[in-house]
């Protein structure tokens, strides 16, 4: 039993890997978007280093927030349309694990890099020095919290034509707590604080998301693309 | 056990035609205790003595939030029960109460932002319950346009249950994460609604109140599922009939 | 060789359940029933034809006999046990082919295959190769499918055929786009197939030129209201 669960899990991880690098200009719009509007923040704020310091940890982690959104409504869209889900939904594997591979990979694709280009950001917006660990931290287990979470959307809207935007509009509010900690855990670092409680939080809602979205994905897959 | 009750609670057409004996009571009822504590609440309940008259908006401001938020979960059993028992009358009940907690969620901000422009000097404040409520809001906001995005009336009301049940396990971490937010900004200076430190004569027509919008709530889900029930079945045989009974009189 | 096997089987039902039988299957969409009172058994060496005009519900009783549909009413057996209760045994017996071939586009026809092959159940002895090379794509092994036409993408999907284990078949219009050689190649499997103890239930407008086809007639005629 244990064997079925790595095979589906890492079958699937290893596939959308695999399409990802096959696609590479597709799998990089999310990071382009990413620096790209970090550019737009000095000329619609201001050039001055101080000011944009104050805001450069919880600008950073919107624009992430952003940058995931808009690849999200990929993750189960195309195999909907090539027949590739529909196989998925009637292998004899549990469908959970597939789809936990699916949204692995798809934070392998998205959240890491953007997570990985984050110091460039921090230095574009003179975040200050203590800060840029943190960031890093907080970037890279939310972000995975932001893939899983979408994953449910994805899964929710997949049969729909304009699902993109209903996918932002349904998954936006259940990020919110994941913006506030993962913001939250840089400020307390610039303030001098311990910055691992908040991270901790992040952790706690990684591991409960770990455990609970696959479980709705797949349910919603189970209605949504057959319809 | 007999579970001929709960079938029978499953039928759309029971549901009608029972329910239609109830509506004269709920609205009588609602109205009379809505306007006993309206008036109970604006003309007898004694003056704030830092706010002044200002603060009766609490009357409005304080039943809509509670059900705004009470509704959300009607609205999820609503649509957990139709996903677990296959049953479509509490589909229907799940889509009747979205629009309903999405106004009174709206009321509840509308009233919180006309409340604070006195209180605080703004009509808007990043304020931890205004926050929540506007995320609540966005909550069945989307909850409704999932349901309007599919074609298919079965597809629309699964896939809305379970974005409901996502939505409550994420509502007390929301709660949680904006208070503890906003704790972290701006310690919370200005404490409005303690209820217990409320004078008695204030708080009690808060209760009939309180009391009073949930008859209304009730009585507005009714009426929304009796309309929704009539839209789906509209091709079935007691429906027709009661619209060629409706045309005859 | 097949008609004495069914022959037996109807006889003495006790001994040998068959493989798959259907029972007062109905399914309905939005409270319109698009059919109701299916009653059909597939036995070993059987292939059965469904028949329909356009939407009589041919792929939705397809996708009904794999799970991926939950019927309104009625079961399916397999080998006499329900498929709720023995779904994982069901579903790595069976292999599905729908209107969409799952062929990814970025993919070469080998390396789609063999991601087909690794997420079903199990494979027979033929390699990969041999089998492209049967259905006639030993020239475009290693060209990314979005090169080939829609034709070879079907033909992709169907060299699974020939190396998978499982002894259903479900084929949803399995000849659609495929030319004069590849339909006679079909058949040629399909009767291989059946002759080795496998089933075939396909949906598909076409007579077929095979031996002992029983078809099974959707009127199209069950749209009707719920009482």
């Amino acid at each position: 039993m244990t064997q079925q669960f790595n095979s589906g899990f890492s079958a699937w991880l290893k596939r959308d890997l695999v399409l990802a690098y096959r696609r590479r200009g597709d799998a990089a719009g999310p990071l382009l978007f990413f620096v790209m509007v970090s550019t737009l923040i000095p000329l619609g704020l201001t050039p001055e280093s101080a000011r944009l310091a104050d805001v450069a940890a919880g600008m950073i982690w919107v624009m992430a927030l952003l940058a995931t959104l808009l690849s999200m409504d990929a993750l189960f869209a195309d195999d909907h349309r090539d027949g590739s889900l529909e196989q998925l939904l009637i292998s004899p594997q549990l469908l959970p694990m597939p789809i936990l591979g699916k949204m692995t990979a798809h934070w392998l694709i998205t959240g890491l890099p953007l997570t990985l280009a984050s110091p460039l950001l921090g230095l574009m917006l003179s975040l200050p020095a203590a800060g840029f660990v943190p960031m890093l931290c907080s970037l890279a287990v939310g972000t995975a919290c932001l893939s899983l979470i979408g994953g449910v959307g994805a899964a929710l809207t997949v049969s729909l034509r304009k699902g993109g935007l209903l996918l932002s509009l349904l998954v936006m509010p259940l990020y919110m707590p994941v913006i506030i900690f993962g913001s939250a855990t840089v400020g307390y670092a610039l303030d001098g604080l311990n910055w691992l409680p908040p991270l901790a939080a992040l952790g706690a809602m990684l591991a409960a998301s770990v455990a609970l979205c696959p479980l709705a994905a797949a349910g919603a897959l189970r209605i949504t693309s057959v319809n | 056990m007999n579970w001929q009750w709960f079938h029978r609670l499953g039928s759309p057409r029971w549901f009608y035609q029972t329910t239609e004996r109830w509506l004269p009571w709920l609205y009588l009822a609602a109205l009379t205790i809505l306007s006993v504590g309206l008036t109970w609440g604006l003309a007898f309940a004694p003056e704030d003595a830092k706010q002044g008259n200002s603060f009766r908006i609490i009357y409005i401001h304080v039943p809509a939030s509670f059900l705004a938020l009470a509704g959300y979960y009607i609205m999820a059993s609503a649509g957990a029960i139709g996903l677990i028992w296959k049953m479509k009358l509490s589909y229907m009940v799940m889509k009747a109460a979205a629009p309903i907690g999405a106004a009174l969620t709206f009321v509840a901000l509308v009233t919180g932002a006309i409340w604070g422009k006195p209180t605080w000097g703004a009509y808007w404040v990043w304020d931890a319950r205004i926050t929540s409520m506007l995320i609540l809001l966005f909550l069945y906001l989307g909850v409704i346009a999932l349901q309007y995005a599919y074609q298919s009336v079965d597809a629309a009301s699964k896939a809305g249950a379970i974005l409901a049940l996502v939505g409550t396990v994420n509502i007390p971490i929301i709660y949680k994460s904006v208070d503890w937010w906003y704790t972290l900004h701006q310690p919370a200076t200005i404490k409005l609604t303690s209820a217990p430190s409320m004078h008695p004569d204030m708080f009690q027509p808060l209760l009939v109140m309180i009391l009073g919008f949930y008859i209304f709530y009730a009585l507005a889900l009714i009426v929304g599922t009796r309309s929704e029930i009539l839209r789906r079945e509209r091709k079935t045989g007691w429906v027709r009939e009661l619209a060629a009974a409706e045309v005859r009189s | 060789m097949p008609d004495i096997q069914k022959s037996f089987a109807r006889e003495d039902p006790l001994s040998q359940p068959p493989l798959v039988s259907v029972e007062n299957l109905a399914f309905e969409r939005d409270d319109t029933c698009l059919f109701e009172n299916i009653d059909l058994t597939v036995n070993a060496g059987d292939i059965l034809q469904i028949e329909g005009p356009n939407g009589s519900g041919k792929t939705t009783l397809l996708r009904l006999l794999t799970t991926a549909l939950e019927p309104r009413s009625g079961f399916i057996r397999y080998r006499g046990q329900s498929v709720t209760a023995c779904r994982h045994e069901y579903l790595s017996d069976l292999l599905y082919v729908g209107h969409q071939p799952a062929v990814k586009l970025t993919l070469t026809a080998e390396e789609n295959l063999r991601w087909m092959v690794a997420a079903s159940a199990g494979s027979n002895n033929l390699s990969i190769q041999e089998a492209l090379q049967l259905v006639g794509l030993s020239g475009y092994t290693d060209l990314p499918c979005y090169a080939l036409s829609a034709g070879q993408h079907r033909r992709v999907a169907l060299a699974r055929l020939l190396m998978s284990q499982a002894k259903l078949w479900y084929l949803d219009e399995p000849f659609t786009a495929i030319d004069k050689q590849g339909v006679a190649f079909l058949e040629s499997c399909l009767q291989r197939h059946v002759d080795a103890g496998g089933a075939v239930v396909l949906s598909t407008h076409q007579d077929l030129a095979l031996g002992a086809v029983r078809k099974y007639k959707l009127e199209g005629q069950g749209r009707g209201l719920r009482s």
